[in-house]
């Protein structure tokens, strides 16, 4: 039974496809792969990917069409059972019972696991104290914060000491502070205990951190490696650059539409740069681009992420450089009617002032106030609870505000007349589409209900295929759209009326990074063009996208002002270039501490 | 290092495991009012209604009758309905009057006596009457025929002994109601709502509550550890099992004691038969919960093939021998006629041994079935 020199999952020529009504899907097309014991492994790729099919295969929830699939030198269709007794799988919802406490959950798993009575009292406490969950152990699951959720979903799947841990996206929309506790215990688990850890992941700075890499796509291993040796086939590709004449976001466009860029991205102060080749000799040159300076960097591990995938051309998912060039080239005509704006007098769209929103006796958010400039981009920043989205309601005028003010073009839109609303572009979280009208149907049931008919209500759905590139689904129904393209989807639907301000909430929750890039460069052409965009999202990296942001926890306000302000609160002799999760886990400890000297 | 991570008996079952999720399963009954409120709020609302609200006896009838020739004869014959508890006679002078009211709903039947009715009587021992009754609602005008009938029988009867003749009818109905003397409905129909009820907490609260695992995603997380699939099912069983013989106990308490159905059987058939019929539901609940995954779905489904039929298709309301050939048929796969006819004849004649043998065995065979199924049908994977 020892197989721990051995590779503990074993895979050769796994395939395994799904039927759906109208098509049938490859999910896992004709894998072999070794997973190494005694270490953590990352699995990584886009939506669609496979990767939560093989996970269920290998946990025995799902039987492959053909190939041989082994988990702790056992094979899966023969020894299901034996193998689910010696590994601890916590799946992307993380399987706790909301209306049972935090012991009951633990006593459910263990009693699943047959282990003992007598030995639980250790176990328990060992875990409790690792995950901090001591003092609410008699508190419903239901009711724990999402971050404490995760660490409950990831004690129960340890109950049971187990060889291998499988994670399926285990950190997805949870705060930085607890994704942090979350690495610690797997680390702390990985030393004491000697399990192996496979684990998906949507961040690819937690794939780093992983000692071996699987990137996935469309059902089919296109590497595996080290982090190390991915950013390894990056070397002298990357760089930053930085210009004095122009804005971050304009150097940004002007870069990425330059020949032999494959991606330009806004990193920190700089733009970061990922060129299709290596660059032997000097730095790459960019010749009529005024004041520009440019310096080599170190690769991420994203850079190696994306060039794999576009030099991998997707037609369904990714978007392939062509398509990238041929957004900006016709970004000029993405909103043509922005001259409207400048009739209007006041600097400032968007005004919240002192809101309040309560829930019975529970404060969702608590006295916020921030200003909207024309034209900027202005995030809204915090863990799942936040108040994030219950503040967007308010704006939304779809919730009204238990106290203070809130004024969106000199309007509360909770009052306001259609016109004043028809001004407003707004996409739900989760793209709230419907899922059973193809993207055709769903384009003009939208511009319909923002008023458009006959010849523009037309070229305004052409205007969308053609932006968005949806023409290839036209007649799909959009619940069997990848998740990009439901994105995209909501995205032209939010857009059909031309608006002038546009709330996004979410909008890239669940997206995988080349979908969450195409998100960006777009919204970023629609700022440039004068458009107001006001958006919320848990991605700390995104805030680079943002003029200016306002981070809150807890419903309260942590910070607010540019990235490069907050960032720069907390550089430091070990730190000097703090990234924007770095700021936002120091900004909590700061509130916690202040909080705590108060007390005292 | 081996040592750490021997397994224990994983393969066999596991009382431990099983007591997991029996517990867990309670915990949940226990802290979501819904389930509490269909196996406990809901039987008594159930049983309030039809036992005091529904009623399928003509009580208190209001008739019209026109004398055309008053006398004491008529008199005397009117009397009898006057001291009758089902009806209420109004006197009309004409005819025309008596159809008015008639139109009006304000009385549901005329009866008329024509002016030889003392003549017909005298001579020939005889004496016809003329009936209209509101066909509108056929069961309450069919029994309202037959009661008017039944009085005017007795009526001449009477008459007879009276003046010493013997009675000139050929045949003489001589009624005796047997089981229900009184002939309330409320006496079959609260014992046959404790089987839709059960139905109910049995069938759709099983299948909802599978399903919501399904919703939640604490399926995928409960699959993969080392359940077996008979532990996991069991455990789901046996709570709501316990449920559903609580709710049927609620019941047949409230009817014996708030509505003072008779009961003539034993207890011990009663409780046997139910925990049979209690399992064939279960069953039901679970196969439904195997072919859906959406507590929508799985509700709408419960309702349609277990709730409805026990309603319309148990012979709890209606007769099922007054039904069309097929449909009767159909009336074999629905679990609750089995039991409806065991819980009637149990509180209303006793220990009716063909009846409650036959009703019995369908039940073992309807719940093998449901449990072979279930056991076909499901499996620990997500396919």
């Amino acid at each position: 039974m020892n197989t721990r020199s051995e590779a503990i999952i074993h895979l050769e020529n796994i395939s395994l496809s799904f039927t759906l009504p109208a098509t049938s899907v490859q999910a896992l097309d004709n894998i072999s792969l070794k997973v190494k014991a005694g270490q953590i492994t990352g699995l990584i790729g886009p939506d669609g990917a496979g990767k939560t099919t093989l996970m269920r295969l290998l946990s025995g929830l799902l039987k492959p069409d053909s190939g041989q699939a082994k988990v702790l030198g056992l094979d899966v269709l023969e020894n299901p059972q034996l193998i689910q007794s010696m590994i601890g799988y916590m799946p992307q919802r993380f399987g706790l019972y909301e209306d049972l406490t935090v012991q009951e959950n633990m006593d459910l798993y263990a009693d699943l696991h047959n282990i003992p009575v007598d030995q639980r009292a250790g176990r328990y406490e060992k875990l409790l104290s690792m995950s901090q969950m001591a003092p609410f152990t008699a508190r419903l699951a239901g009711k724990l914060s999402g971050g404490m959720k995760q660490k409950l979903g990831l004690a129960c799947a340890l109950v049971s000491p187990p060889r291998l841990l499988i994670l399926d996206e285990p950190t997805v929309g949870v705060d930085p502070v607890s994704r942090r506790e979350l690495w610690q215990i797997i680390n702390q688990m990985l030393q004491e205990e000697h399990i192996s850890v496979l684990m998906s992941t949507a961040y690819l700075d937690e794939a780093e951190r992983c000692d071996d890499v699987i990137l996935m796509h469309k059902g089919q291993i296109l590497q595996q490696a080290s982090p190390q040796v991915f950013s390894q086939t990056m070397q002298n590709r990357t760089f930053l650059a930085h210009s004095t004449a122009l804005s971050k976001r304009h150097l940004q466009a002007r870069l990425s539409k330059e020949a032999g860029v494959l991606d330009a991205l806004i990193d920190n102060d700089d733009i970061h740069l990922v060129m299709q080749q290596t660059i032997t000799k000097g730095l790459p040159e960019f010749k009529d681009i005024e004041n520009l300076h440019i310096r080599p960097t170190r690769p991420h591990f994203e850079d190696a992420f994306i060039a794999l995938l576009k030099t991998n051309p997707d037609p369904e998912n990714a978007i392939t450089e062509t398509e990238a060039q041929k957004g900006y080239q016709t970004s000029n005509n993405l909103n043509q009617k922005q001259s409207s704006l400048k009739n209007d007098t006041s600097d400032y769209v968007i005004k919240v002032d002192k809101v309040v929103r309560r829930f019975g006796d529970f404060y969702a958010v608590k006295g916020i106030s921030f200003e909207v400039k024309r034209g900027e981009i202005f995030g809204l920043l915090g863990a799942n609870g936040a108040g994030k989205s219950t503040l967007f309601r308010m704006l939304c005028g779809l919730l009204p505000a238990s106290d203070g003010k809130v004024e969106v073009a000199g309007h509360n839109l909770r009052t306001a007349s259609a016109s004043a609303r028809a001004r407003i572009g707004y996409m739900a979280q989760r793209f709230s589409l419907y899922s059973n009208l193809t993207i055709k149907q769903n384009l003009m049931f939208f511009s319909k209900a923002y008023g458009l008919r006959g010849k523009q209500q037309k070229e305004r759905i052409q205007w969308a295929l053609d932006e968005f590139e949806l023409a290839d689904y036209y007649n799909t129904n959009s619940n069997d759209l990848p998740l990009g393209y439901k994105q995209r989807l909501a995205f032209a639907a939010a857009l059909m009326h031309q608006p002038d301000i546009l709330f996004l909430d979410e909008p890239t929750s669940g997206v995988d990074p080349l979908a969450r890039r195409e998100f960006w460069h777009r919204t970023n052409e629609l700022a440039e063009s004068g458009v107001t965009v006001l958006v919320t999202t848990h991605f700390m990296d995104e805030a680079n996208y943002c003029d200016r942001l306002i981070i809150m926890a807890a419903g309260t306000e942590l910070a607010t002002g540019s990235p490069e302000d907050l960032r720069h609160r907390f550089k430091s002799a070990q730190n000097p270039e703090p990234s924007m999760e770095d700021t936002f886990i120091a900004l909590v400890e700061t509130k916690a501490e202040n909080r705590k000297n108060i007390n005292d | 290092m081996t040592d750490h991570f021997s397994t224990p008996a994983h393969n066999n079952f596991s009382p431990q495991r099983l007591k997991g999720i029996v517990r867990k399963e309670s915990l949940q009954i226990l802290r979501d009012p819904s389930s509490i409120a269909i196996a406990f709020v809901l039987p008594v609302v159930l049983l309030l209604l039809f036992g005091y609200g529904v009623s399928l006896d003509a009580k208190h009838v209001p008739i019209g009758f026109v004398v055309e020739t008053p006398d004491t004869n008529t008199q005397s014959f009117i009397s009898m309905f006057k001291h009758s508890d089902y009806f209420k006679p109004q006197q009309f002078l004409t005819t025309h009057k008596a159809r008015l009211a008639l139109k009006e709903r304000k009385i549901f039947a005329i009866v008329r006596l024509r002016n030889d009715f003392s003549d017909q009587m005298l001579s020939s021992g005889d004496s016809p009457i003329e009936l209209l009754v509101n066909g509108v609602d056929a069961n309450q005008a069919r029994i309202t025929e037959g009661y008017i009938l039944s009085i005017w029988q007795l009526w001449m009867g009477k008459m007879a002994q009276v003046q010493g003749k013997p009675l000139q009818i050929p045949v003489m109905i001589e009624q005796r109601v047997w089981f229900n003397s009184a002939l309330k409905s409320r006496n079959y129909l609260v014992p046959g709502l404790i089987a839709v009820i059960m139905t109910l907490i049995g069938a759709m609260l099983t299948a909802m509550v599978v399903a919501r695992e399904w919703e939640r995603g604490t399926m995928e997380a409960i699959l993969v550890t080392p359940v077996h699939l008979t532990e996991f099912l069991l455990g789901k069983l046996i709570p709501y099992f316990i449920l559903g013989m609580g709710g049927m106990l609620l019941s047949v308490a409230m009817a014996y004691w708030q509505f003072d159905v008779p009961f003539r059987g034993s207890f011990a058939v009663l409780f046997f038969s139910s925990t049979l019929f209690m399992l064939t539901c279960l069953g039901l609940g679970l196969f439904i919960s195997t072919i859906t995954r959406s507590q929508f779905v799985a509700g709408e489904v419960s309702i349609l093939v277990s709730f409805l039929p026990a309603f319309i298709l148990s012979g709890f309301i209606f007769d099922i021998n007054s039904m069309p050939p097929v449909i009767q048929w159909l009336t074999y796969l629905v679990p609750a006629k089995y039991f409806v006819a065991i819980i009637q004849s149990t509180f209303l004649a006793g220990n009716v041994w063909p009846i409650i043998l036959t009703n019995c065995a369908y039940l073992i065979l309807m719940s093998v079935i449901f449990f072979v199924l279930i056991m076909k049908k499901s499996h620990k994977s997500l396919e």
